[in-house]
């Protein structure tokens, strides 16, 4: 298939980005998303020219690490998909195939397409974990857990970070990332135990870092490659009143040494 | 055969551990504080160590390569985890996990090493399940488990088909927990280019910043590998498309020695090659094969059909079709390890029976489970499975059999290291993967999570602690020393080398070469005339690399191509050397099938008597070949026995 891509370049996140045109003949259908970018990659390298920078890592569609602005939707046409799991099949021979990076306000661009998200792993480290030291385990079997349990909370933490849900919603928020983190761990009797304290303090961290509200438009339920629910914002957003209305927070910055 | 000393602990092979630890040095909590460790890597073997030294109050630094340590390859793991729990009531024990690894792992992996991992292998599923690790569970709320290749029982805990990503991010954020509390720091879209020795020992390290292209320093009183393996010497494999071994071929250049470089997993179940322009293989879990009966046609008429086209793979008759690995193995079937069941796919395809149109592929069918536990258990046990191999093949697993193939997944060599997981470089250690320690020749399913953790919860914190102990006395030392200079010029001056090169060729292309010559003669199968022809073919390639190679751009900035150079630059090194094990070695074991050396059925012939030993190899400079040194394998609880599944 012959194909025209609109690709945002862009040097650093100090300098203005535009978007260039490339063409591209004889693309097999079968080929995978980032194996198109591969060839076109491989073009400019041997016209001289500097290739395009995407994120990319596993291409399993596991380790969130692409991410793509296709055609007005974060990881293309296809739902429930990541970047590196779209193939050409999904497109059309001539189709015009606009490429961008993330757009965020806590997503700065690195350069072409690709974005910082260290604001996840920031949110993150505010309280996305139990604080138990290695060795301090009891018995893994010594506290069942309902099975539906486990399994809400697993379909949560399946959650990649890939940070589409940020890149399609209008204000940028980050509910349905950290939503999904909180509710994993508070559908557990392991993380029970810090849930109060830990959905306070990764709301407070989001707010920090320039995130946006939720508005209820629901575009990050719809475009999260790992179709995690926005039942985890209204999870999330129970267990912040409940902390806030019953919970006695430490108001110090207190991890419990 | 010259000796050394790997330092296993004296007395009973169940004791070992327990004296190590009673016996290992410690180190006060305020000195802990003085005392900087750097890993490198932010997988299960490195996040796990980084966070548990956190705890201990070290101060650690970790480097990678991703922008994130949640992004780690380790994330890909599908199956599952194995632990001797017993949960199952089938008959399970640390003795039998013991055994099950030394016997899957055909008899060349280091007891005492083994012997801890399944120790350990227990209190790793309590940790995780501590964090919140999700592990599927049955009705009653307590833990399933499912069975593994080369095991009788079922002891791998699961989480779907994606174990490796809930692990990770269960040490991830124990990781996170200690980047709040200031404990550990982490340099995401970091590349190690040099480790710097000092006296002898491992001191610090050369870093380059990806984003902005500095050459960074940074000190350490002991540095960790805990990079992963360097399966992609073979271009198209499992591995992401980052995964690189320059760490550990950097280690090795400073004077650590390489085990096993020959032993490289080719997973059976992998989805096949399709085209020039493919960049990756995917796995299809191993845990497919508790349910999945593999199978090709008997009659040749039939295998010829189907590359027409003419006819469905359902539509031949039970009759008709051959289950090779129920035929060859029935007491294992189709959980026979994973270098047999790959090697009699090649067995079949060789012969003329491959399944689609490049004759290299066989059937993974599940309707026989699908009438068994119908559609929708299928569905709940490998649900997302089904759903990757529907968008990468447009087929449906549901109503056609799978179409598999093996692939390079996974390497069992690795940097030598001792019992306590340092590399002949004092000061140096290496965790995971990257080293070559527990898995002999051949690694089980669900065994690289299990080692992963072992080495980074359980091992490395007594270890590393029994060397830091020593290191008290020397206070943290500034990076303007000379060996750190003239690290970073070296540095400098091979990345200038690479940029002023120009030549016409990209680096993918000679990637796609080297993994060319590396799967046609050092792959499933190896023989001493490919092996010796691929032997001038890497050094001619090598050569034309430093010519001919071709990187746009400049190095002051986010330029991907930069990295790509360094590792296959690196690669091109690695390769050779395990073309040169794999020559050496003059029988068959685990993954290194020698053709000359195989019984009359076709399994892997080995040779205990010349050959029951690790090989490490010395590096000796620039294009000199490196010098062998053999680790004798002495088994005291374990009769040697040639393997048998069937």
């Amino acid at each position: 298939m012959n194909l025209t891509l609109k690709i945002w370049r862009q040097k650093n996140a100090g300098t203005k980005g535009k978007f260039e045109k490339y063409k591209l003949t004889d693309i097999s259908t079968e080929s995978s998303f980032l194996e198109m970018l591969d060839v076109l990659n491989e073009k400019l390298i041997n016209e001289n020219q500097e290739p395009i920078a995407f994120d990319h890592d596993c291409r399993e569609g596991i380790c969130g690490t692409c991410g793509l602005y296709i055609n007005g939707r974060p990881h293309g046409p296809e739902k429930g998909t990541t970047t590196c799991q779209l193939h050409m099949r999904k497109f059309k021979d001539g189709d015009v195939i606009t490429i961008e990076p993330w757009r965020a306000k806590a997503f700065p661009i690195v350069r072409d397409l690709i974005v910082d998200r260290s604001a996840f792993d920031l949110i993150l480290q505010a309280g996305g974990y139990t604080s138990v030291n290695t060795g301090n385990a009891p018995d893994a079997n010594s506290i069942p857990i309902p099975k539906l349990d486990s399994d809400r909370a697993f379909e949560s933490a399946a959650c990649i970070g890939c940070g589409a849900c940020v890149a399609t919603c209008k204000n940028a928020s980050a509910m349905l990332f950290v939503s999904a983190k909180v509710s994993h761990l508070a559908l557990l009797p392991q993380g029970r135990i810090e849930a109060a304290e830990r959905v306070q303090k990764m709301v407070a961290k989001m707010d920090e870092l320039g995130f946006g509200n939720c508005t209820n438009t629901y575009a990050c339920e719809m475009e999260c490659p790992k179709n995690i629910s926005v039942s985890n914002i209204a999870r999330m957003n129970r267990e912040f009143i409940k902390a806030k209305i019953f919970a006695e927070v430490p108001t110090a910055v207190e991890t419990g040494d | 055969m010259s000796l050394f000393d790997s330092k296993i602990p004296t007395g009973p092979l169940s004791e070992k551990w327990t004296k190590f630890k009673a016996d290992a040095k410690l180190v006060n909590p305020t000195n802990k504080r003085k005392l900087d460790v750097i890993v490198i890597g932010s997988g299960l073997a490195g996040a796990s160590a980084a966070a548990s030294l956190g705890e201990m109050g070290y101060n650690v630094k970790v480097f990678c390569y991703q922008d994130t340590p949640r992004r780690a390859h380790s994330i890909a793991a599908q199956g599952g985890i194995n632990a001797a729990k017993n949960y199952q009531n089938d008959g399970d024990s640390v003795y039998r996990l013991f055994y099950d690894t030394i016997k899957g792992g055909d008899y060349r992996a280091r007891e005492a090493n083994v012997y801890r991992l399944a120790e350990v292998s227990n209190n790793i599923i309590d940790q995780c399940v501590a964090q919140g690790v999700p592990f599927a569970r049955d009705y009653g709320g307590l833990l399933d488990n499912r069975s593994f290749g080369g095991a009788q029982v079922s002891r791998t805990f699961y989480a779907r088909g994606q174990t490796g990503q809930q692990l990770l991010l269960g040490a991830y954020g124990a990781l996170n927990r200690q980047i709040a509390k200031g404990t550990v720091k982490v340099y995401s879209r970091r590349n190690l280019l040099d480790i710097v020795v000092i006296d002898g020992k491992a001191r610090g390290v050369i870093i380059r910043n990806l984003i902005t292209g500095e050459i960074e320093r940074y000190f350490g009183h002991a540095v960790v590998i805990a990079s992963g393996g360097y399966g992609n010497v073979y271009y198209l494999s499992t591995y992401a498309m980052g995964a690189n071994s320059s760490p550990a071929w950097i280690a090795h250049k400073k004077g650590a020695w390489f085990g096993n470089p020959c032993y490289v997993q080719i997973h059976p179940t992998c989805i096949p090659v399709h085209g020039d322009y493919q960049s990756k293989l995917t796995l299809m879990s191993e845990s497919l094969r508790n349910d999945g009966r593999i199978w090709v046609p008997k009659k040749m008429e039939d295998v010829q059909k189907l590359r027409r086209k003419e006819i469905k793979p359902t539509q031949i008759a039970e009759e008709d079709r051959d289950y090779y690995l129920e035929r060859r193995y029935p007491a294992f079937g189709n959980l026979v390890p994973r270098d047999v069941a790959s090697r009699a796919a090649k067995e079949r395809t060789d012969s003329g029976y491959g399944v689609n149109d490049t004759g290299l592929a066989v059937y993974l069918d599940f309707a026989e489970a699908i009438g068994r536990i119908g559609k929708k258990g299928v569905a709940a046990k490998y649900g997302n499975l089904f759903q990757m191999y529907e968008k990468i093949n447009d087929e449906n697993p549901y109503e056609t059999p799978m179409m598999i193939y093996p692939a390079t997944h996974y390497t069992m060599g690795g940097l030598w290291v001792d019992y306590e997981l340092m590399t002949t470089i004092p000061g140096l250690f290496a965790a995971g993967e990257a080293n070559f320690s527990d898995h002999g020749a051949n690694r089980l399913g669900a065994s690289a999570l299990m080692q992963g953790l072992a080495d980074g919860y359980f091992v490395l914190p007594y270890t590393l602690s029994n060397y830091l102990a020593d290191e008290i006395y020397t206070p943290r030392m500034t990076t303007d020393g000379e060996e750190f200079e003239q690290a970073e010029r070296q540095v400098k001056e091979r990345i200038e080398k690479l940029m002023s090169i120009n030549g016409t060729e990209s680096v993918d292309t000679f990637h796609k070469r080297l993994g060319k010559i590396m799967w046609e003669h050092c792959g499933m199968a190896r023989n001493a005339q490919g092996l010796k022809k691929a032997l001038e073919m890497i050094p001619e390639l090598r050569k034309e690399f430093w010519q001919n190679v071709k990187i746009p751009g400049g190095s002051d900035y986010f330029n991907p191509e930069i990295e790509k150079a360094g590792y296959v630059a690196d690669f091109l090194e690695i390769g050779e050397l395990i073309v040169r094990d794999a020559l050496h070695r003059e029988e068959s074991c685990g993954g290194h099938f020698r053709e000359e050396y195989q019984t009359q059925e076709g399994e892997a012939l080995r040779n205990d008597a010349d050959f029951a030993y690790v090989a490490a190899w010395e590096y000796k400079g620039e294009n000199k070949a490196q010098e062998l040194h053999k680790e004798e394998l002495r088994y005291e609880s374990i009769e040697l026995k040639q393997r048998n599944y069937k």
